[in-house]
């Protein structure tokens, strides 16, 4: 970063911007031209002039709100259990042992499937889509955080022992702080199954917030309006994505 | 790095009149192995006299860390005792400092916070325990990097982050085990000063573990060989060169002579220990 050319900061950014806009670009003409069916894929301009319309009549923003909560509750419950589950499975070995090859199992199965029986259980609410996000985005976290503390450097331990740390001061001044940036890894990871199932799941339910949104304007085959929803689907995942870089970089210093 | 002559911090004779300080008595520690019972450490008895500066030199393989780490007290289930100012140790104590053969500080910290760490661990809060930091961090010659973290320093700064780090906590006992075996030659050489002008500084009493004999007669006041498994004791040198010293002792005859002598003592076990290598894995010798 140079103060003498201030420009070079964004010009990341710029050519993003830039190779977004190309594409757009390229998707108008081929639409245009024929090439690329219209009744498949809308053309870029006809999604931007239907913002307006899915804004104003779809009520798009307090879906956006409401989408954004249940991923919000689903994302800080998973932080928040998964990391705990993790620390005690690392922590009680047996446990661990007893439940490793499950909760691996559980990462790569298609917890979307089991909605049924959330619908039967919290009904047609915001908490089956809260608690899809949840148990999707379990598993990640809760093995990332047995592999950061397992992970510790020994000598590292040892150097706490040599100064004479309680056990539980090893814990928490050493083990922790070393496992924190996989522990971060799961979280990003978690997130991303848990925003994919919590729109995935209002989709199906046809309850909620963008993921219902989506699913009404795909039946009424209005296609420049679902693609100006997902658009509001990814700016809630960027939303999540700046919010954990942000509290990792207060939390994990440069390494 | 210019080393000013520091006035005559200690005499030049090794204060033979003091009590030691630290008192190792009669050490043996086996380990079970799948070939059966290895005896890395056989017997080591020693001491080490206040404001001295002892080194333990032997073949890669002898008991070294097993030593060390049975000194600094993270080792139990060893025969013999550890004796600091005659009070007998049992785990980690207080007036000994290890440094670690390893890297060993830690990257979530700043080079500052990681000096202050065992003065966070006793309680100090942190202004004060910040000031008293920054003046170890200086002693090691790393004022100006305390806000750094240790990925954005060099190996050699990193160790005299763990250096630093261990100062902190004022042992009366400084343990160090091979702190300089991932450095090449030159930093080697360099810290070596550093060290010796610290250890001057605070009068403080150091055991170095080493398979370096360059190192060790730099270094050390006194110098224990150690055979090849089991780890015994071979033989003590006194190493006779004036104080205090620097890196730019190693070109001088009596240098030389020292280097040949605890070579030729070591030569005999590390080839031992080579063979060992060469032949079936971990077999027991001489036992
Ligand atoms: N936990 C253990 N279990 C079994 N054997 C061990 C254990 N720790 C060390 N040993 C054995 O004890 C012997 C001494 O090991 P130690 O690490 O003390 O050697 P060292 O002198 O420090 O070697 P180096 O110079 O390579 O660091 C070695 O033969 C090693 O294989
Ligand atoms: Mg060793």
């Amino acid at each position: 970063m140079s103060a003498a050319n201030p420009g070079a900061r964004h010009f990341p950014l710029l050519v993003g911007m830039g190779a977004l806009s190309a594409f757009f670009a390229g998707i108008e003409i081929l639409v245009r031209i024929d090439v690329i069916n219209r009744f498949i894929v809308p053309m870029p301009s006809q999604v931007i002039a239907s913002f307006e319309r899915v804004i104003v009549e779809e009520d798009v923003v307090a879906r956006f709100w409401l989408t954004f909560q249940e991923a919000f509750i689903a994302g800080a419950m998973i932080a928040i259990v998964g990391i705990s589950l993790g620390i005690l499975l690392y922590r009680v070995e047996i446990l661990r042992r007893a439940t490793e090859t499950w909760v691996a199992a559980m990462a790569s199965a298609p917890t979307v499937l089991i909605y049924p029986l959330f619908l039967v259980i919290f009904g047609r609410s915001m908490w089956t889509i809260v608690m899809m996000g949840f148990v999707a985005g379990l598993p990640p976290v809760i093995l990332k955080t047995i592999e950061g503390l397992a992970g510790t450097r020994r000598v590292l331990i040892e150097v706490g022992r040599s100064f004479n740390l309680t056990a539980r001061q090893i814990f928490t001044k050493i083990m922790l702080p070393s496992a924190l940036p996989t522990i971060f890894v799961g979280v990003r990871l978690g997130l991303i199954f848990t925003l994919i199932n919590v729109v995935g799941v209002e989709f199906l339910i046809n309850f909620g917030g963008l993921g219902q949104l989506i699913n009404d304007l795909a039946e009424r085959y209005d296609l420049a309006g679902t693609y100006a929803s997902i658009a509001f689907v990814i700016l809630v995942s960027v939303f999540f994505f700046v919010v954990t870089e942000w509290v990792e970089k207060c939390l994990v210093p440069e390494r | 790095m210019a080393i000013a002559p520091e006035p005559a911090g200690r005499p030049d004779t090794a204060p033979a009149a003091q009590a030691p300080l630290l008192v190792v008595e009669d050490i043996v520690k086996r380990f079970a192995t799948p070939d059966g019972e290895l005896i890395a450490v056989d017997h080591v008895s020693f001491d080490v006299k206040p404001g001295e500066f002892v080194g333990v030199i032997g073949p890669s393989g002898c008991g070294k860390s097993t030593l060390f780490n049975i000194i600094g007290g993270l080792l139990d289930d060893y025969e013999g005792t550890v004796r600091v100012a005659g009070e007998r140790v049992r785990g980690p104590h207080p007036a000994i400092g290890m440094i670690f053969q390893e890297e060993s500080t830690f990257p979530w910290r700043s080079v500052i916070d990681n000096v202050a760490f065992p003065l966070e661990i006793a309680g100090m809060g942190r202004r004060e325990r910040h000031e008293r930091a920054r003046h170890f961090v200086k002693l090691v010659g790393l004022d100006g990097f305390e806000r750094r973290y240790p990925a954005q320093l060099s190996g050699g700064m990193r160790q005299r982050v763990s250096m630093a780090r261990t100062l902190a906590s004022e042992p009366k006992i400084l343990l160090m085990d091979e702190p300089f075996a991932s450095l090449d030659e030159q930093t080697r050489l360099l810290l070596g000063d550093k060290v010796l002008q610290i250890q001057q500084q605070l009068a403080q009493t150091t055991l170095l573990i080493t398979h370096n004999i360059t190192e060790a007669v730099q270094l050390a006041d006194r110098i224990l060989v150690m055979t090849y498994r089991p780890g015994r004791i071979k033989r003590v040198v006194d190493i006779a060169l004036p104080r205090p010293r620097s890196s730019q002792i190693v070109s001088s005859e009596a240098f030389g002579r020292h280097v040949a002598q605890i070579w030729s003592d070591l030569r005999e076990e590390a080839s031992l220990g080579l063979q060992d290598e060469d032949s079936a894995y971990g077999r027991e010798r001489r036992a």
